[in-house]
């Protein structure tokens, strides 16, 4: 009896197991089988031309082109404040520092806060600055998504940094700052996957650049204008009736999957590579 | 030259100390901006007339957000009904009985699935959930469904906090000491008692602040919802009908809303409302999730 229950709970643990793995890979194999066929050359190195949304010529390199705008200058921010961030919490204040635990909670609040609020937050800031819905809004939308996603993602590297590798450079005279400086080094594999991870999360957002980044034809040329982004453009595309743009939209969906994939797997490379010279 | 050197040390530690200070800050900023912004409709309507009442019509000036709200709670609770057993027993699978090889293999499994986007989700349900409820699952129960229904959102909110309940479990089920494990086998209890009586129970605490953490994000995902559930506008009746949670809600109407003064206020009273249940929760969970961690870490 005892055996029997044991055997049916594993064969169900195993069955879950396998479903989500199944999953996994049935949302790969349609977002692929769907996305391949109208997947061209034209698609990823033209941007919209007249009639587009009919059907005609064009791709959506307006859309990759602002993604990429918008996740690169978003990174950087996020960087600018995320590093500081967690090696003051780290290796500046004390390790039981009340500051840093209420810190880390509240930075994993900020991770939890669904992308729509941060959209809708950003929306009402460039309201309040008279900004019309652009690529400097969208930037700034995404990095208030980001910075969290940085923040925790580089602090769970720097809390297993030793604290002898701390006291060493100190004891050589280093100062606070020359003591995070080495330690930088040492979490370069760490902040790197930190970036990758949120690259992907903010590449892949619409919620927060449906209000800011607004969406357009053209490739924007300044940071005052409005910006397309590819998982607004699979939005758009897919609520057309028409045949043509939607099968853009898939194809679409499949550009962005396989960028996420390719950051993902070199996520696991860089960590796994740049840790080994790790002490 | 160490005068040079102590005056870059104190900048630097000002402009941690600054940035730190700030970025803490913006928690409290987009609370106070959403709330500021919602406060004229809170006024003028009060705050359980918003709530509690059902009638939508922006031009004629009511907002009532029943319909939204018992939405949002319809797909919240398909999801957690569907992701939560799937979620422990495969976390258990993965922490008890799995070689460490399947372990790392699956944790990159459930990396990749966190990792796709809320949209690809929303391609991915279009495709396969919304045609499957309509043509082979809907009609055995009721007579006719588009199969934008809040099933569907229910569908594709699970596979999407899947990851998110599998990632906390295997750190609660693996905070539980081996010392535990081995004391209960030693006492002659089989491996399955050993995970039922000690592991699980151990966990309760974390497994309670796992789903509540997935809840919170079940309310806000917004996209990937907004493209299966069918986004209308009355309580939905049965899980085949379609339904409109609060993030679909804003995410439809931020572009006519400029035009009427009340309605920007009335998406800022959502976007507040998610927020706000978002952080109540995120702090529970956290809290619970500290308290774990440091009960084992001696």
């Amino acid at each position: 009896m005892k055996k029997l229950e044991e055997k049916i709970f594993k064969f169900l643990m195993i069955g879950s197991t396998a479903l989500i793995l199944s999953l996994l890979l049935y949302i790969l194999y349609i977002i692929l089988k769907k996305g391949l066929p109208s997947l061209s050359w034209e698609m990823i190195s033209q941007i919209p031309s007249g009639g587009f949304y009919l059907g005609k010529e064009g791709g959506i390199l307006n859309a990759i082109m602002g993604s990429l705008y918008l996740i690169f200058f978003s990174v950087l921010i996020s960087l600018c404040i995320s590093v500081p961030v967690v090696m003051y919490l780290n290796f500046t204040l004390r390790r039981k520092s009340k500051l840093a635990a209420i810190a880390r909670l509240t930075f994993d609040v900020l991770f939890g806060i669904p992308s729509i609020v941060y959209g809708a937050f950003g929306f009402t800031l460039m309201i309040y600055f008279g900004l019309q819905a652009s690529l400097l809004g969208g930037i700034i939308a995404i990095s208030l998504l980001i910075i969290p996603v940085m923040i925790r993602s580089i602090d769970e590297v720097a809390i297993l940094i030793p604290n002898e590798l701390v006291e060493a450079t100190k004891s050589l005279g280093a100062t606070n700052y020359e003591t995070i400086k080495v330690i930088t080094r040492q979490l370069l594999p760490g902040i790197s996957t930190a970036v990758l991870l949120s690259i992907g999360r903010g590449i892949g957002d619409a919620a927060t650049v449906l209000f800011t980044a607004g969406y357009t034809d053209s490739i924007p040329s300044s940071l005052m204008q409005p910006t397309a982004s590819l998982p607004l453009a699979i939005f758009f595309q897919l609520s057309s009736p028409i045949e043509e743009v939607q099968n853009r939209a898939y194809s679409a969906a499949l550009v962005l999957t396989i960028i996420i994939l390719i950051l993902s797997f070199s996520a696991r490379y860089f960590s796994r590579r740049l840790s080994k010279n790790k002490i | 030259m160490l005068k040079g050197r102590l005056r870059k040390d104190r900048i630097a530690r000002h402009y941690m100390l600054t940035v730190t200070i700030l970025a803490m800050f913006v928690l409290l900023l987009i609370g106070g901006g959403l709330l500021v912004k919602s406060l004229p409709i809170i006024q003028e309507k009060g705050l359980w007339t918003l709530l509690s009442t059902s009638n939508w019509r922006p031009f004629k000036g009511d907002f009532g957000f029943a319909s939204y709200i018992v939405s949002t709670l319809y797909v919240t609770g398909i999801a957690i009904i569907i992701a939560l057993p799937l979620s422990l027993l495969t976390s258990i699978y993965i922490i008890e009985y799995a070689s460490p090889k399947i372990l790392r293999a699956f944790s990159s499994v459930v990396d990749l699935l966190s990792g796709i986007p809320p949209v690809i989700y929303g391609v991915w349900g279009t495709l396969t959930i919304v045609p499957f409820i309509s043509e082979t699952l809907a009609p055995h129960f009721v007579e006719f469904s588009t199969g934008y229904s809040a099933l569907a959102g229910g569908v594709v909110l699970a596979i999407m906090i899947i990851p998110l309940i599998i990632s906390i479990l295997m750190e609660v089920f693996g905070a539980v000491p081996k010392e535990m494990r081995e004391a209960s086998m030693s006492l002659g209890a089989t491996k399955w008692q050993t995970v039922k009586k000690v592991v699980v129970r151990k966990s309760i605490p974390g497994i309670v602040a796992a789903v509540v953490l997935a809840i919170s994000r079940a309310f806000g995902e917004t996209i990937a919802v907004l493209m299966v559930c069918g986004n209308f506008t009355d309580l939905p009746k049965s899980i085949f009908d379609a339904c409109y949670p609060i993030p679909a809600l804003i995410a439809n109407n931020y572009g006519e809303m400029m035009s009427v003064p009340k309605y920007e206020s009335a998406l800022m009273f959502a976007a507040f409302l998610l927020f706000f249940i978002i952080v109540v929760f995120n702090i529970i969970s956290r809290i619970v999730l500290i308290q774990i961690d440091k009960r084992y870490q001696l």
